[in-house]
């Protein structure tokens, strides 16, 4: 019998994914060496959206740099300011009342929310399943107004400020706010149904772009995407910050597999749990005021600078030169809803800072592409996409 | 101040520059000779157990020499607490230090990051080249004296 003659080698095929292509979600390019179906080498260009707010930052006061944070992560907005003005408070030693902290907390869970839907609207829509970004958004538009109530922005509300928040919540917030609680479990449970048992979608998530705990951790990953391959790790929990500790709440871990399905399920429990965080502050609420009582950090009061000479001279002054914070540097994290956020802030004494880092989770996760994706389908890389999380702007910055 | 510092007393003694501790951050300023020796200690001790690496930052120091520097944070799981490594580089116009991505694979987008907006040289990188920017960008943007406006 003849024996089959083995098929002579081919090349392999270089193709470009992206920067434009609806499942990279933004400007990201990557560049794939394909042998037939499968990925030899995936290798992601980034910087498409680089606008150097590390370097911009360094040309502004510590307050203008408000607005560029807002834009690392634009799906979650508040949440990046949240870390930076932590920080800068950390440099300043200074703490904001339990007011502002319960209800940066509220903003900053809701957040977590509207990211998390919008993160399984569209890795549902990647893979096939149209109708998860629907109902994805249909909460995430409540979200937005309540994120419109408290400052008039939507995706960037710019709410909070060094030492406390812009303004008290406006009336029948916390009424609102808490009628999205009450309903979102029930919510949750329309998504629920329409993928966690879903054959397609299991198909096409289990056993994909596995990564043992150990490897999660020497690559860096946090957040959900840690806590999917089981790195029982939760900054909200093991350095509480901003009074995270007065709540009561689990941190899911997904299956032992570490796979896309897992992180899946991973980040749908962390919906419910941030639900449950919202429930508590909504209900603990602490009275009082919502920025710290220190004129070199807090602005007076409007009706004063019109009419208090002392008030309009430290009004212009914190404006024209800024906060000073003494020279030194420091670093803090936060839980951001894609993993853990950090500002690497270096004063020199002066108003405007030596040196800010941005450790933003979507660079770290994008950084192991490649370790996933070799020797998988290229079908599976729109679900590796898909199961980062990533934001183009959190990865360029 | 942290335990680590102790340990790094004992085994790099003449490695330590400086120790600073402010609003409850330690930063331990080392000599960049032994970093891989220094990352890889405090990686496999098992009383720090600094397995996870948070972020590499250039810095720039200009008009100050030494100019360029490179601080790492480290974040211990079985802890739960930080450090971060500063290192000074000698050379203020071609600094360079050794990678420590066979330390943590993690290094790998930072150090192309540093390299990419500060000019710094990464040796035993495996692939260290341009990152955010095009690959025919000149000049280093994250530099002080790089103009945050065009011409």
């Amino acid at each position: 019998m003849e024996t089959v003659k083995p098929i002579p080698q081919t090349e392999t095929m270089v193709l470009n994914v992206g920067p434009q292509h609806p499942s990279t979600h933004g400007v990201l390019r990557v560049e794939v060496e394909l042998d037939g179906e499968v990925i030899g080498r995936a290798d992601p260009d980034i910087g498409y959206l680089h606008r150097g707010i590390e370097k911009l930052c360094e040309a502004r006061t510590y307050h203008k740099c408000l607005p560029l944070m807002n834009r690392v992560d634009y799906l979650a907005g508040e949440v990046n300011n949240f870390g930076y003005c932590l920080a800068v408070e950390k440099l300043l030693g200074i703490e904001v009342p339990k007011r502002a902290q319960y209800i940066r907390v509220i903003m900053a869970e809701f957040t977590r929310i509207a990211s998390h839907l919008f993160w399984m609207g569209t890795h549902g829509h990647d893979l096939g399943a149209m109708t998860p970004l629907f109902y994805g958004f249909r909460e995430r538009e409540k979200i937005m107004d309540l994120c419109e109530m408290v400052s008039g922005g939507r995706m960037f509300p710019l709410y909070f400020r060094i030492g406390g928040l812009a303004a008290d919540l406006p009336e029948g917030f916390v009424a609102k706010a808490m009628e999205f609680v009450r309903e979102f479990p029930d919510n949750w449970k329309d998504y629920d149904n329409l993928l966690t048992q879903n054959i397609i979608w299991k198909e096409r998530t289990v056993g994909v772009a596995t990564l043992t705990a150990e490897e999660a951790v020497d690559w860096g990953w946090s957040g959900p995407m840690a806590r999917g391959s089981g790195v029982d790790w939760d900054l909200r929990r093991d350095n509480p910050y901003s009074s995270y500790e007065d709540f009561d709440f689990e941190v899911p871990l997904g299956t032992k597999a570490g796979d896309t399905y897992s992180r899946y399920l991973v980040r749908m429990q962390e919906m419910l749990q941030s639900n449950r965080i919202l429930r508590q502050t909504l209900e603990k609420l602490p009275e009082g005021p919502i920025k710290v009582d220190d004129p070199r950090v807090s602005l007076p009061p409007k009706d004063k600078v019109y009419t208090d000479i002392a008030a309009l001279i430290n009004h212009f002054k914190l404006i024209q030169e800024g906060i000073t914070p003494p020279a030194g540097e420091i670093y803090q994290a936060i839980e951001a809803p894609k993993g853990e956020l950090g500002f690497y802030i270096v004063s020199d004494g002066s108003g405007q800072p030596f040196r800010v880092k941005i450790r933003t989770p979507s660079f770290v996760v994008l950084n192991a592409t490649n370790k996933l994706a070799t020797g998988r389908l290229f079908a599976d890389l729109i679900a590796i996409i898909g199961t980062m999380d990533i934001v183009l702007a959190d990865v360029d910055r | 101040m942290h335990t680590a510092v102790d340990l790094l007393k004992k085994q790099f003694a003449s490695e330590i520059v400086e120790v600073v501790d402010y609003r409850g951050d330690t930063t331990v300023v080392v000599k960049p000779g032994r970093i891989r020796d220094i990352c890889r200690f405090l990686r496999d001790d098992p009383t720090v157990a600094f397995k996870y690496l948070s972020v590499i930052a250039g810095l720039d120091y200009s008009p100050k020499s030494p100019r360029f520097a490179v601080a790492y944070n480290l974040y211990s799981h079985k802890n739960h607490d930080r450090l971060t490594l500063k290192v000074f580089l000698e050379s203020d116009t071609a600094p360079v230090i050794d990678s420590v991505t066979s330390i943590w694979s993690t290094a790998d987008w930072h150090e192309r990051e540093a390299f990419d907006l500060f000019g710094i040289k990464f040796k035993g990188h495996p692939d260290l080249r341009r990152l955010l920017l095009p690959k025919d960008w000149s000049g280093y943007p994250l530099r002080k004296e790089y103009p945050t406006r065009g011409k």
